[in-house]
């Protein structure tokens, strides 16, 4: 059951991200390009994506998952230096060829060897994360 | 294109009810980053067999949609290996360390109302916008 709702939920996800045109690059960047031919088309996704959610999270209280266990708890609404410097550095690889993690996967069959070169650099970033995080974290308190 | 937008929200609802499934069925939080860095640190090892399930839906579908409905997508993808390189690592270790990406700060953290979900957000699409204003407008090299 778990395994079937995860390849369910997967499959979700990668159509909804074909079929709104997040795997093509160009319309990423052209949401992020304001000054230039600007895109809204990932203004509908973002919002058409968040609505279901929006009403999943409110099923959540006095429920438990369907296969068992706890909901997520929220997490302590704490702003640190990792949330805020990690996502400045995804923002700018992310405006830089218009992939973040989910679309470099979906597009992975039919997105050339561009696709699968930036998918070992990604990989490669995450496994350096921790020590990169420890090294930001001895900065941070020292400033 | 005109209907560009509408596919976008089509495929932004099915976006939003993977994430949904995701969540009232195994009581996870579908964030992309989270679950391809399961799969290669030992944060996630009892959920292995979950996550790859995940990622195979996210590849297998679009490339059945690919195959069957022959819908041509050009991804225009660069090809600047230096770019793609620097890009590549600069979101692997920004998600990481930030602990989401687009899916799960983005969607699952701003449908929750959660304030780290939203400032994460505010973060990568500022620092996105700015580095096309940078690279494209200034230096010209993406």
């Amino acid at each position: 059951m778990r395994l079937f709702l995860s390849f369910l939920a997967g499959g979700l996800f990668g159509a909804g991200l074909f079929l709104s045109g997040m795997t093509d690059t160009s319309k990423v960047q052209g949401w992020l390009d304001v000054f230039g031919d600007w895109d809204p088309t990932l203004a509908f996704v973002l919002g058409g994506a968040i609505i279901p959610m929006f009403f999943a999270w409110r099923l959540t209280p006095g429920r438990a998952p369907l296969v068992g266990g706890h909901f997520p708890t929220p997490s302590s609404p704490e702003l640190d230096h990792r949330l805020v410097i990690g996502s400045v550095m995804f923002g700018m690889g992310w405006g830089l060829v218009g992939l973040c993690p989910g679309p470099v996967i979906a597009s992975i069959t039919y997105n050339g060897w561009g696709g699968v070169l930036f998918l070992a650099a990604m990989l490669a970033g995450m496994l350096a994360a921790p020590k990169f995080g420890v090294q930001l974290d001895r900065l941070a308190t020292k400033a | 294109m005109e209907t560009d937008w509408i596919w976008g929200l089509i495929g932004g609802g099915l976006i939003g009810l993977g994430g949904a499934v995701y969540l009232l069925g195994n009581g996870r939080i579908m964030g992309a980053s989270g679950i391809i860095g399961g799969l290669i640190d030992s944060t996630e090892r009892k959920l292995l067999s979950e996550n790859i399930a995940f990622l195979a839906g996210v590849v297998l579908l679009p490339l059945l949609l690919h195959q069957l409905f022959s819908i041509q997508i050009s991804t225009h993808m660069t090809s600047n290996v230096t770019i793609i390189i620097a890009a590549g690592l600069l979101v692997g270790i920004g998600t990481r360390i930030a602990n989401g990406c687009t899916s799960g700060h983005g969607v699952c953290g701003i449908s929750r109302l959660s304030l780290r979900g939203i400032v994460a957000t505010v973060f990568y699409i500022l620092a996105g916008g700015l580095t096309l204003v940078l690279f494209r407008h200034i230096w010209g090299v993406i």
